[in-house]
């Protein structure tokens, strides 16, 4: 009996490391040892940076991705979550700071994220295309001119300061290497828990709703109803995002919700590549790097004139970015390892 | 051969991420931080900055104490977020043991916060001139010597009130923590004498129409007191004389800066005339002040006088290098040595002496202006009263100046 379950589990073990494919298992291991080498700065500011818009790249990706809806309010729900952390938990700024611990913080905030971004949905599943995205523009502006002039929420242009990440079993995890594998763990929680749910029945329809909403309601299915369900999955890991950004930060302020973020969340989003939700992840990773050392490679005056430069480059190159470059690569190094003596 | 390539990708990826860390400085060179706003609204004022930090390295010819200055330069986009970052990657992936900045003051704040999580760098202000960021819960490795926002409005206040007459004084100022302080550095001297200010109006960074803020300014003031920066501040005055508007004004410190006083168009007649205060006055006549002007003007792009961002950076980046000077350049110590040479500075500045208190903030000269047009149809702050070694309590014994609170919206109030 005992020797029959072994068995078993070996071969679904065995079916599942195929199915995992060697490439992201050999990832999987280098971002899990990569701590080993990595220094402090390297680990947190651009390692934890990364994956944290990473999972607000990848709340975008699966709307437009799979539901075909483009958010800019993507940070606004990250930022909802954050400034819950700020009021629920404890800050410094003399303001509001209920202390709860965080265990009934995390949540709160992030199920009061999930509402925001379902609350959204609701209001721009009636548009398309373009006008999702004024609409959602014009969300984020006005939360980011209510959180600048509110005092009784948000405490205006000064925002929250203070706030620190919980310590527990003994560790404090705002360390560079506890943050980090932290930032990793619900980064891959959340990607796969979106490539799982892209080939879900859920995943399919809303893929489908995507590419004819008019024939899916034909046959009985409500558009309406998966599209905000679409929109609450987004802010879930929106709101995962906006928990670590303000425990990375231990501060948030209008500036952390701005437009300038919520674009920042798009560039991500379309350099990475919006096919498979390793792109946002991708897309994270150089618009860090480049927000972060293009000043050391022009200087002060123009390194804003380089970080564009390099997104236009991307996105002249391969429209759909990163991942798009990669797919149009991959076939000829296949084509050229077939020649014979290549 | 698939997975060979992927392997490839992985490693690509993993190397990328591991290449450059801590360099540390050569022995022959001291590694200085250079922190302030390139991006953003405030990208003018940070420009100006740089320029004046520029000029107090070349007055020590880029070296301190036999060894060479190398300036490693971070930018914020002037919210506090960006600068803390940005003083994070200079601390933590560059490896600077002392940082000059940041420009503004809500970013200087957050700042000082980030101080005490990095006790062995020591952190020089640049112009942030909020009034907490040395006052309430300071940082022992945060040091100002430039002055905050509300020492310099010292003088303003009284002058308003006796010279000028001014009885009743609206407010507009930007709604962040520098211009708390500048008003409650204007209104603790103009309360005092007994004005009362009726209204005051706090206005979004960045605010392009003010025309709900116009028509809330009470008609029976004397005058209004504007505490805006840059674009704000020629937006507003541009409006305000469209408006109708004919108040006189009473000028915050970077509202009659060179950065606004050099913008074309017919400001000029509105602002001549305007009362204000603050670190510099374009027409002093004191010789260092004239010396540093021409070193000053010798950086490219450079105002016709220097604004009080390239005066508070240049202050802040002379001490830092001074301070070094003493050390022998030598902060392998985690900066102890440095940061006790810097308590204990005291030195001559174009603008006189500048000593720190045990906050670590600055006690130094103010100066009384009034906007004048220059000979060659510039407009200049012409200097009008010097007030002698102002600190950071304005002259109030310190519990009683504790007593008033923290700066915010709400305090002072004298309608």
């Amino acid at each position: 009996m005992s020797l029959a379950i072994a068995t078993d589990s070996t071969t679904t073990q065995r079916n599942w490391l195929e199915k995992l494919g060697a490439g992201n298992i050999i990832l999987a291991v280098a971002l899990v040892l990569y701590p080993l080498v990595a220094s402090d700065f390297f680990l947190t500011q651009i390692g934890g940076y990364s994956l944290i818009f990473g999972m607000l790249g990848l709340s975008l990706m699966l709307l437009a991705g799979y539901g075909g809806m483009v958010s800019l309010a993507q940070i606004t729900v990250a930022g909802i979550s954050a400034y819950a952390i700020a009021i629920l938990g404890n800050n410094n700024s003399n303001i509001l700071g209920f202390g709860w611990p965080w265990w009934l913080a995390v949540p709160f905030a992030v199920l009061a994220a999930a509402l925001a971004s379902a609350l959204i949905g609701w209001i721009s599943v009636r548009t398309e295309g373009i006008y999702t995205i004024m609409i959602t523009l014009a969300i984020a502006t006005a939360t980011y001119y209510f959180a600048q002039q509110n005092y009784a929420i948000f405490n205006g242009h000064s925002g929250y300061a203070g706030i620190r990440a919980p310590a527990f079993w003994g560790i404090g995890w705002r360390d560079a290497k506890p943050f980090y594998y932290l930032c990793l763990g619900l980064a891959a929680l959340c990607y796969a828990a979106v490539l799982y749910g892209s080939r879900s029945t859920f995943g399919m329809t809303l893929q489908a709703i995507r590419d004819n909403p008019r024939r899916m309601r034909a046959l009985g299915y409500h558009v309406t109803a998966h599209k905000v369900f679409a929109w609450l999955l987004s802010g879930v890991i929106a709101g995962l995002a906006g928990v670590l950004l303000v425990w990375f930060n231990g501060r948030v302020s209008p500036g952390t919700i701005g437009v300038d973020a919520a674009i920042d969340v798009l560039i991500i989003a379309v350099i990475g590549g919006l096919r498979h939700p390793i792109g946002p992840f991708l897309g994270a990773l150089v618009v860090v790097l480049m927000q972060t050392f293009a000043i050391d490679i022009v200087g002060a005056e123009r390194f804003n004139t380089l970080i564009g430069l390099v997104f236009l480059v991307i996105v002249f190159v391969s429209p759909d970015g990163i991942l798009g470059l990669w797919g149009r690569i991959k076939p000829h190094l296949a084509q050229e390892s077939l020649r014979p003596g290549a | 051969m698939r997975m060979h390539r992927r392997t490839l990708l992985a490693l690509a990826v993993f190397t990328g991420l591991t290449a450059p860390s801590m360099a540390l400085a050569a022995d022959d060179t001291v590694k200085i931080g250079l922190l302030a706003t390139f991006e953003g609204p405030f990208t003018v004022l940070g420009e100006d900055g740089e320029r004046g930090a520029m000029t107090a390295v070349e007055e020590m010819k880029g070296m301190v104490a036999g060894k060479k200055i190398e300036i490693v330069k971070g930018s914020s986009d002037a919210s506090p977020d960006s600068a803390v970052r940005a003083a994070r990657k200079l601390v933590e992936q560059d490896g600077v043991k002392v940082l000059v900045g940041p420009l503004s003051g809500d970013e200087g704040i957050a700042v000082k916060d980030y101080a005490k999580t990095q006790p062995n760098v020591t952190f020089i202000n640049g112009t942030s001139a909020a009034q907490d960021t040395t006052l309430r819960n300071p940082a022992e490795n945060f040091f100002r010597f430039s002055t905050d926002g509300a020492q310099w409005m010292a003088g303003l206040g009284t002058y308003a009130f006796k010279d000028k007459g001014y009885k009743k004084v609206a407010t507009v100022a930007e709604d962040y923590s520098f211009p708390y302080t500048q008003v409650f550095g204007f209104m603790a001297e103009f309360c005092k004498a007994g004005g009362h200010v009726p209204s005051k109006s706090w206005v979004p960074i960045g605010n392009k129409d003010f025309s709900s803020v116009i028509a809330a300014i009470p008609e029976d003031v004397d005058a209004i007191y504007v505490a805006l920066g840059g674009a704000d501040a020629v937006n507003f005055l541009t409006q305000y004389q469209q408006g109708g508007g004919t108040a006189p004004l009473i000028g915050g410190s970077i509202t009659v800066d060179q950065t606004v006083l050099t913008s074309k168009g017919k400001l000029k007649d509105v602002l001549k005339g305007t009362p204000s205060a603050g670190p510099t006055a374009d027409t002093n006549d004191a010789p260092a002040w004239k010396a540093f002007v021409e070193a000053y003007k010798k950086q490219p792009g450079a105002f016709p006088s220097p604004s009080l961002f390239a005066h508070g950076y240049y202050v802040d980046m002379k001490a830092t290098l001074l301070g070094l000077d003493q050390v022998g350049g030598d902060v392998s110590d985690g900066g102890k040595k440095l940061r006790d040479a810097l308590s204990k500075l005291s030195f001559d500045t174009p603008t006189g002496k500048v000593s720190l208190d045990k906050n670590r903030n600055a006690i130094a000269d103010i100066f009384l202006t009034e906007v004048t047009e220059g000979a060659d149809g510039n407009l200049l702050n012409k200097l009008v009263k010097v007030v002698p070694q102002v600190n950071q309590t304005l002259g109030i014994p310190e519990d009683e100046f504790m007593k008033l609170g923290a700066v915010n919206r709400d305090n002072p109030s004298c309608p």
